[in-house]
């Protein structure tokens, strides 16, 4: 039920709606409740709505904060069917 | 596809596992609640459990508004959709969620009910435009990632004018329900659960923001980190959760930055205020009555309120008394351990809310987890 | 002097409806099976203009299997009913093996259905039995009242013949045995919601719809005797299969999620619409367990046919007292895949 996923804006429409595209699937959405959305910006859509917009610079932030977090030199899984 | 491939990178989860590992102190166990149903579902479908280490347990809290709401708010909705010339547009999640008797949505449509499963409030609005014979009633449950957008359409139907849409408002709030299992005076048999920290909702927060968390994170000194859903944010979260506990701090930090802020989204958080209200007191399945912990549409929006224009009152309803479903909401037991889960209890025959809903802790562990049950279960058969 | 002979209109294909009359058995139902069925199917046994079709039989072992066709909306990206009913029931009798022989069609059909959209059906399953080279060799019309029927419900029949020493069979699964799929999940599922418009979204993606008896004969030519399965994963998915397979032959798998082949599209649809490709229908894909001595062989042999390309070696089949299909995520946890409780998608197939 809370499923919100990114997507991005392709066309920003009239009455506040836009249309945003993940791989290839199109949907027509409202953006009413994020302010300034502009075409190629992400955005969090839940039911139909986009929540929030998507910050690039803290994306590539937690990133890296997640590759400073990793030990490494760790040996790939194997493949389990040899 | 951007944003989520690269949170769902394996060898970098196992990397920070990895690291996990080792700053998870051996002589310790830590004990950790995630409370969003959505996280739930992350863990069982990508077996995040495989990759923690033994001491590190994660238990699974209330959040999946699917299974807090209430039997008799569910009888309602049946009631409601019985009546002819109303619509009842509901989100799929509840169509077979148990009510009193064995009756549910679905069998309600089977039986003639004109009861529809949309994917957005919006669509309920639109019904109601295209139908004006009809008296749409949209049934509107979730916590404050999804009353935005209900207010909206509320706003949206005002606009359009249309006397023949409602809104059957079960909405609820977070925070409350976090305090309500954090603090033993509420809970109705005194028991409590004693978690270290909290994985704080992911989209929850987009719209309120941290700063409803900070108090509670100080008056129970237990760090609150607000995640992302990818399963690479839930690992990166543990991480910092135990970082915090080895540190003795009780924080509230944000691991989801790309999408949450200190303040949450202003817009969503006024178009609430907007048209909703708090009610005085509203009943939870599993935690019982809490009060100020749900909404209701204001006077000014009576008219999109059918609670009023129904003069529904609703019949508090028990659950099945062998359902353990409360104790599992609150933590306090695993899906394994309810009597119910796997003789009586399965997705095919939901008997308490834990089951039906996908989110729920039950059904998250019987679609994804319970074969890990089994090697538990051999022990038990061995040393027998 | 013999009498004048009656003449009669064409049908008006163009803005003509079903109506009661044509399912009376009278002259209009014969002039609907007649300037629509049998021109769209064309071949010599409705020809002859009976009600039952009678032909030689090769020696050996016949296999027979049927199914109904529901699927709302009738026409789909990638097919429509007529061509999934052509498809669907030669895919039932190719899992046993069999080469098909002939198809068997009945209609019930709802007054007030477009003649056009009828026609463009029968065409349509024509050219679907055409090109696998099956003949629709006999069938049925019925009407029904306006509200008894969504347009029209098709069932076929088909009848085949398996070749001689092959004994394919769900009970045949055994520890050790490899698991093969030939090709991307989730994709006619995801074309089929695509064009329901309270799901409100756009796609290119097509149905797979198509039928394998030509890549199971290939299979069968190259290792025939180290086959013991195929199923063709449609209502259910994946997921559905795997535990059938898992139930009749008592046993469990072990699967790599990420050996499963999916389109970037249909992942990127089912992310939108909170659904696990492993659970959506596939229409013209298969899976097989096999001998693993033989995996190698029939991996290059279905990715030389046009429907295996992306044929893929997804796992093995395991000792498990409780059937239970466990899943190496791509992430490198574990989990099971389960039957989806309840019917989260109606009118698939």
């Amino acid at each position: 039920m809370c499923l919100a996923i990114p997507i991005r804006v392709e066309a920003v429409m009239q009455d506040q709606m836009a249309r945003v595209t993940l791989g290839g699937v199109s949907k027509l959405v409202s953006i009413a409740l994020v302010e300034d959305v502009r075409v190629g910006d992400y955005v969090l859509l839940h039911v139909g709505y986009a929540l929030t917009r998507l910050d690039p610079d803290e994306a590539e932030r937690t990133l890296t904060l997640m590759h400073e977090a990793a030990v490494p030199g760790l040996p790939v899984l194997k493949e389990i069917f040899a | 596809m951007k944003y989520i491939d690269e949170y769902r990178d394996g060898d970098l989860a196992r990397s920070i596992a990895a690291r996990i590992a080792s700053e998870a102190i051996a002589s310790r166990h830590y004990k950790f609640m995630e409370f969003c149903g959505g996280h739930t579902h992350a863990i069982s479908r990508y077996g995040i459990a495989d990759l923690l280490p033994s001491n590190v347990e994660m238990v699974h809290g209330p959040g999946c508004p699917v299974c807090v709401l209430p039997i008799g708010r569910i009888d309602d909705a049946i009631r409601l959709a019985m009546r002819p010339g109303v619509t009842l547009c509901t989100y799929a999640d509840l169509m077979r969620v148990p009510a009193s008797g064995g009756a549910n949505l679905l069998k309600a449509k089977a039986a003639g009910a004109d009861i529809r499963m949309i994917y957005s409030s919006m669509d309920a609005v639109l019904i109601a435009e295209a139908e004006p014979a009809r008296h749409v009633v949209f049934f509107a449950i979730g916590f404050e990632t999804t009353t935005p957008s209900t207010a909206l359409s509320i706003g949206l139907a005002r606009r359009k004018q249309l006397t023949n849409f409602s809104v059957f408002c079960n909405h609820v709030l977070t925070p409350v329900a976090i305090r309500a299992i954090l603090g033993t005076a509420n809970l109705p048999n005194g028991k409590n659960i004693l978690v270290d920290g909290f994985i704080g909702p992911a989209h929850v927060s987009t719209v309120i923001g941290t700063a409803p968390y900070v108090e509670l994170a100080a008056e129970f000194t237990k760090p609150v980190v607000v995640a992302g859903f990818e399963p690479l944010d839930v690992v990166q979260a543990i991480l910092i959760l135990i970082r915090q506990v080895n540190e003795g701090r009780s924080d509230v930090e944000n691991q989801y930055i790309r999408a949450v802020t200190a303040e949450g989204n202003l817009i969503a958080q006024r178009a609430i205020a907007e048209i909703f209200e708090l009610r005085d007191m509203f009943e939870w399945r599993g935690l019982g009555d809490l009060p100020a912990s749900a909404l209701r549409l204001r006077a000014a929006y009576a008219q999109f309120d059918a609670e009023q224009r129904f003069e529904i009152i609703t019949a508090p309803a028990a659950d099945n008394p062998a359902c353990e479903c409360g104790d599992v909401l609150r933590g306090l037991k695993k899906p394994a351990e309810c009597k119910l889960f796997g003789t009586v209890c399965s997705p095919e025959t939901p008997m308490g809310s834990c089951m039906v809903s996908p989110e729920g802790a039950c059904a998250a562990h019987w679609t994804y987890g319970r074969f890990r049950d089994k090697a538990k279960a051999g022990a038990i058969r061995a040393a027998a | 002097m013999t009498s004048p002979r009656l003449r009669t209109r064409k049908l008006d294909i163009r803005s003509g409806l079903i109506d009661l009359s044509h399912g009376a058995g009278g002259r209009a139902s014969s002039q609907l099976i007649d300037e629509i069925f049998r021109a769209a199917f064309d071949n010599p046994f409705l020809d002859q203009g009976n009600d039952q079709a009678a032909f030689d039989v090769p020696a050996g072992r016949m296999a027979m299997s049927t199914d109904s066709y529901v699927i709302w909306p009738l026409f789909f990206p990638g097919g429509d009913i007529g061509s999934l009913a052509v498809h669907g029931t030669i895919n039932d009798l190719a899992m046993a093996g069999a080469r098909p022989l002939h198809l068997a069609a009945s209609y019930i059909l709802e007054e007030g259905f477009p003649l056009a959209d009828l026609q463009r059906i029968a065409v349509s399953m024509g050219r679907a039995a055409s090109a696998a080279g099956v003949a629709i060799v006999t069938g049925d019309t019925k009407v029904v009242e306006r509200g008894k029927a969504d347009g029209v419900f098709i069932t076929t029949t088909g009848i085949g013949i398996v070749p001689a020493g092959l004994d394919l069979s769900g009970n045949r699964a055994r520890p050790g045995d490899h698991v093969i799929l030939s090709g991307s999940i989730g994709d006619h599922g995801v074309a089929v919601m695509s064009t329901r418009s309270s799901m409100g979204f756009e796609t290119e993606i097509l149905s797979d719809s198509a039928a394998l008896h030509g890549l199971v004969a290939e299979m069968v030519e190259a290792a025939g005797p180290s086959l013991r399965l195929l199923r063709d994963p449609t209502r259910g998915g994946l997921a559905a299969t795997l535990n059938e397979i898992a139930q009749q032959s008592r046993c469990g798998f072990l699967i790599d999620e990420s050996k499963i082949p999916v389109r970037p599209d249909v992942v990127a649809a089912c992310e939108l619409l909170g659904l696990d490709p492993l659970n959506v229908a596939n229409e013209g894909k298969l899976v097989a367990v096999i001998d693993p001595s033989a995996t190698d062989a029939l991996l290059a042999v279905m990715r030389a046919h046009p429907l295996g390309r992306q044929a893929s070696f997804i796992g093995k089949v395991t000792d498990d007292d409780q059937y239970f299909v466990q899943m190496t995520t791509s992430f490198g946890g574990g989990r099971i895949v389960d039957w989806l409780a309840g019917e989260q998608l109606p009118r698939i197939c």
